[in-house]
């Protein structure tokens, strides 16, 4: 049944008793003409966009746990598309443009909010950084809107304007941007897929790959071997394993992202805000809670959890943008896997190997880009060519120096 | 986590600057393409990781250190130079 306020109703009038599960957990089959691993939101988004738009339904998704048990249900839920590079900006425009689509296209309520985020400066040089940024964006037809300190003062009055560190002196607004309630991104896009013919296997761990006179065939899985006639990757957080069972060596490090969560307020942050001085960004979930998040720990990890320090200097940057979040007590802390590449952009595109496709090095920006990534990853599954918004995704720009570097960083993952 | 530093003592992560895994090698200047790979690529294990950390707030060494990347349990910490004499 699609899902509507008479599907609600009725339901309702029934005591809630008839619901029927969103998607099929479905039964490994011995073979499919694509196999995509990993059941989050870039791989059921990939497998959504296969079936809608590419007209492939035998198709299955692999997830070792549970669909949505990684980083799609682990992230701060802000989605934007205020990148600088030409590379980057009509890929995040495009997911920007899907996401405002998104419950129509699944019949599912995602709770897309457009609630807007905004990106304080605090001196000359940021404000100059941010004027171009802006340029860039409106150069590229992305909504940017600079605003003097009046301006932000009249959206967000409760920020410290007047701090002696780090005054704020004006920010860069993306009205479009937002939040969007993030597992239920995963479960919609499963639900849309499934119900087009696609299975997704959970609780099936890819344990290695099938090659034959060099190309990858299948997977080996703890549920047995699946032959396919293409292959994949949506594992960020666990690329470099994935792909060292093909022989492959990527240029990403997994790192570890801490996100929080305080007891639940009344409404008090309209939007989602950005400190420019630290690197803090906050918004108001639905049920109250303030959900922020700072940088990456800093160090290779797989343990999907970090250490005090950065607790310490995320809350420290709430404290010198908003005081008044001062005797808030924390509910809940985690950690998630981030792939961080090299020059911390991702990587959409063939691999070295015939059969075996990547979508990897999302850093801790893949929750924003899960419609684009799975629309693009979807368009070079089935046409073995790059989307037309994903082209600068390869995986042999390291090797040929058209790297996609937004910070300026260099080959240094834990600065991206 | 804190790294015990072989001149300082156990000290408070903060201490230290990461750099990354310890285990690559510059290739000769004349090696070509084997460069990227040195620059790029990475082994990201999943387990016992040797990796250089900069003790930027203490004695200024730079240490290789083997920890655990999925408990962050630490092993082993010593000078980057075996001829680091204290």
């Amino acid at each position: 049944m699609r899902n509507s306020i008479f599907s609600l109703a009725l339901n309702a009038l029934s005591g809630h008793k008839h619901w029927q599960p969103t998607w099929r957990d479905a039964e490994p089959r011995a073979a499919y003409d694509v196999i995509i691993i990993g059941g989050g939101g870039h791989g059921l988004a990939t497998a959504h966009y296969l079936a809608k738009i590419y007209g492939i339904t035998n198709v299955a998704v692999l997830e070792k746990s549970w669909i949505g048990s990684g980083n799609v249900g682990r992230n701060t839920t802000i989605v934007r598309s205020n990148y600088l590079l030409p590379g980057n900006i009509p890929f995040y425009e495009l997911s920007m443009k899907l996401w405002e689509g998104l419950e129509q296209d699944l019949n599912y309520n995602a709770m897309v909010s457009q609630r807007g985020v905004l990106n304080l400066f605090h001196s000359d040089g940021q404000r100059d950084g941010y004027v171009r940024r802006g340029n860039a964006m409106r150069l590229h037809g992305v909504d940017a809107e600079l605003l003097d300190q009046a301006a932000v003062r009249k959206l967000y009055p409760f920020l410290d304007f007047d701090h002696a560190r780090f005054p704020i002196q004006g920010g860069l607004l993306q009205k479009r941007g937002g939040t969007v309630r993030h597992d239920a991104v995963a479960w919609g896009y499963a639900k849309t897929a499934s119900a087009r013919g696609v299975d997704i296997v959970q609780n099936c761990e890819v344990r290695g790959f099938i090659v034959e006179d060099g190309q990858v065939v299948g997977v080996e899985t703890s549920r047995g071997s699946i032959r396919a006639g293409k292959v994949g990757m949506a594992v960020a957080g666990a690329s470099s394993q994935v792909a060292a069972m093909a022989g492959l060596k990527l240029p990403i490090e997994s790192h570890v992202l801490q996100a929080f969560v305080s007891e639940g307020l009344k409404p008090l942050i309209p939007g989602v805000i950005t400190f420019g001085a630290g690197h803090f960004y906050i918004s108001q979930s639905d049920k109250g809670g303030l959900v922020f998040g700072g940088d990456i720990d800093g160090y290779n990890s797989y343990a999907q959890r970090g250490n005090l320090p950065v607790v310490e200097d995320v809350c420290e940057g709430g404290m010198a943008l908003m005081p008044m979040i001062g005797r808030l007590r924390l509910l809940r802390s985690w950690g998630g896997l981030m792939d961080m590449s090299m020059d911390g952009s991702p990587i959409i595109d063939r691999t070295p190997i015939s059969g075996l496709y990547l979508n990897a090095g999302w850093c801790y920006g893949g929750f924003k880009a899960t419609p684009a990534s799975g629309l693009s990853f979807a368009h070079l599954l089935a046409t073995d060519t790059a989307h037309e918004t994903a082209k600068a995704y390869r995986l042999d720009r390291f090797a040929t120096g058209h790297m996609l570097d937004e910070k300026g960083q260099g080959a240094q993952p834990n600065l991206h | 986590m804190r790294i015990d530093c072989p001149f300082c003592g156990s000290r408070e992560i903060v201490e230290f600057s990461y750099l990354g895994d310890a285990g690559v090698q510059r290739p000769a200047p004349d090696a070509g393409s084997v460069f990227t790979d040195y620059v790029y690529l990475r082994d990201n294990v999943a387990g016992r990781h040797r990796e250089y950390w900069y003790h930027g707030s203490g004695c200024h060494s730079w240490l290789v250190v083997e920890r655990d990347t999925r408990s962050h349990e630490i092993f082993s910490v010593d000078y980057a130079h075996r001829e680091t004499v204290r």
